[in-house]
């Protein structure tokens, strides 16, 4: 798959590493993301998943290496250029982060109306559009807080396409949701992505949602990627600890206590 | 003992440079960013009147009550002053006096400072909280220029109004009590104010005084709400730290404006 798809992707991480302050989140990460296709990066809480996303969406620089995405080295560009390139990128946040004093209805016409001169009637056909596409056309006059957690994630995800963004970015869609609304937003990642054309990164620890849904993997474990490969070849993955990661045990490689002084000692301390 | 002398001059100076200065310098860069950024505010200026509504106009009531209650305070105090020296025919000058050169601006600026000022601090910070305000970023649209800006010019130009508004609210309580209750001349009450306030250097200087008060209040005010910690905590505390220390602002500056305008005469 690499070199089927080396020339042509959208997004490619070279060489990364990232730290906040003395704390080193990302050693050395290569990554690449090709055109059109789903990809997940899995990972347990706090691997740097997320930060990779911001890094990528250039609200992060990196402390050495590049970051490309369409071409453009995004951790070099000025303001205005960074700007213009996030218009053609899509977010979806962890808990959908609308806009909570407009409603479903504004939320997705944010955008349209902060970057575009169309007219109002236009707009109200867009947004009504793209709120049929998530299935929440009868929700646009409803306020985000009127929403449940998965109708809000929806909108959010229609607020997020827009502008027909030719990069999808999901920061863990999947939390918090019940199996219904989970299914449906896996299935809107899907749809979307090949309807608009679109390339998208889902940033996850859902594994059975994840490796239903994308094309490619990428396993990270304490700031480096220790697996790559397509969902059967994660299935069939010898790593343990990416085992240890896909079928939920809770003992192995992570440990299942955070690191302490011996048991019997600390309670003869006293 | 020198050494321990030296370790808690050096701890105090930490923390003063670290809490203040520090703070201080970004906040005075954040200024300098929202005013950079405020051409959306005006181009587009009716998020700016969204913002007005916000923090002006739903600041009315507690506004023109306090005003009201002042100024009646005054008549009353006011009256029982004059009255030993046989001069109660000036309680219109001393009433009008008193709030249009410190207390409206002050009072208002207070009372703006709780109800409007906790309120963009809460809002910007949980907005950064959830996210909101990154969510922004992320669609290409600067939250100092969407979300700041607006809300600072805000409150920039609600607090003069307010002030005024309090101001003559409260001549209007001074009014109630003295001429309708007490029974002080209504010529005179007038006249005397009419003749003894000047439109320079007493009503100018109180405008001045209440913008100032304006912009300091919703600096700090903005600023608290996107410098918050994202949690609940840091929201709270955000929040107390804006009524706070906008209201020390407003004293400190009430006394530096009063002494520059100061005539002595």
């Amino acid at each position: 798959m690499q070199d089927a798809v080396a020339t042509s992707n959208l997004v490619e991480v070279d060489n990364v590493t990232f730290s906040y302050d003395e704390r080193q989140i990302l050693k050395d990460i290569e990554l690449v993301v090709p055109k059109g296709k789903v990809v997940a990066i899995m990972g347990l809480s706090g691997c740097g998943k997320t930060t990779l996303l911001r890094l990528i969406g250039g609200a992060l620089v990196p402390d050495r290496g590049e970051i490309r995405v369409a071409g453009q080295i995004v951790n070099k560009l000025s303001d205005a250029e960074l700007f213009a390139l996030r218009r053609k990128m899509g977010m979806l946040f962890q808990f959908g982060a609308l806009f909570t004093d407009m409603s479903s209805f504004d939320n997705v016409a944010f955008q349209m109306r902060e970057h575009t001169n169309l007219p109002d009637s236009l707009i109200r056909d867009l947004v009504l559009m793209k709120l049929q596409a998530v299935g929440l056309r009868s929700a646009a006059d409803l306020m985000p807080a009127e929403l449940s957690g998965g109708m809000a994630r929806r909108v959010a995800l229609a607020r997020s396409i827009a502008l027909d963004p030719m990069l999808m970015m999901y920061d863990e869609p999947f939390t918090g949701l019940d199996p219904i609304s989970l299914g449906v937003i896996g299935q809107l990642i899907r749809r979307l992505n090949d309807s608009l054309g679109a390339t998208s990164i889902v940033v996850t620890h859902d594994v059975a949602e994840a490796l239903e849904l994308v094309d490619y993997v990428y396993y990270m474990s304490a700031g480096k990627v220790e697996f790559r490969g397509t969902p059967d070849e994660v299935r069939a993955a010898g790593l343990s600890s990416l085992k240890q990661f896909v079928y939920g045990e809770p003992d192995g490689p992570v440990p299942f206590h955070y690191p302490a002084p011996d048991y019997q000692q600390d309670l003869l301390a006293q | 003992m020198t050494r321990r002398i030296a370790e808690l001059l050096r701890a105090l100076g930490a923390r003063i440079v670290n809490n203040w200065i520090w703070r201080l310098g970004f906040a005075c860069r954040f200024l300098w960013v929202t005013l950079k950024e405020s051409g959306t505010s005006f181009r587009r200026f009716h998020l700016t009147i969204r913002e007005i509504y916000f923090t002006g106009v739903l600041s009315l009531i507690i506004i023109l009550v306090s005003g009201l209650f002042v100024g009646m305070v005054l008549g009353l105090q006011g009256y029982d002053t004059l009255v030993r020296y046989g001069s109660s025919e000036a309680l219109g000058v001393l009433v009008s006096l008193s709030l249009v050169r410190e207390l409206g601006p002050v009072v208002a600026g207070l009372l703006f400072a709780s109800r409007a000022g906790s309120a963009i601090t809460a809002e910007i910070g949980l907005m950064k909280a959830t996210e909101q305000l990154s969510a922004m970023e992320m669609m290409a649209v600067d939250p100092i220029a969407r979300v700041v800006a607006p809300r600072f010019w805000a409150g920039v130009i609600s607090m003069p109004l307010l002030a005024a508004l309090f101001s003559a609210m409260g001549v209007f309580g001074g009014y109630l009590v003295g001429v309708r209750l007490i029974g002080v001349d209504e010529g005179s009450f007038w006249s005397q104010m009419q003749a003894a306030v000047d439109f320079r250097e007493d009503v100018l200087n109180g405008v001045i005084k209440s913008l100032v008060f304006g912009v300091a209040v919703t600096w700090i005010a903005v600023y608290e709400g996107y410098d918050a910690p994202p949690t609940a905590e840091g929201v709270s505390g955000a929040t107390t730290r804006t009524v706070v220390t906008s209201s020390l602002a407003i004293l400190a500056l009430d006394f530096v404006l009063t002494a520059l305008m100061f005539r002595g005469h």
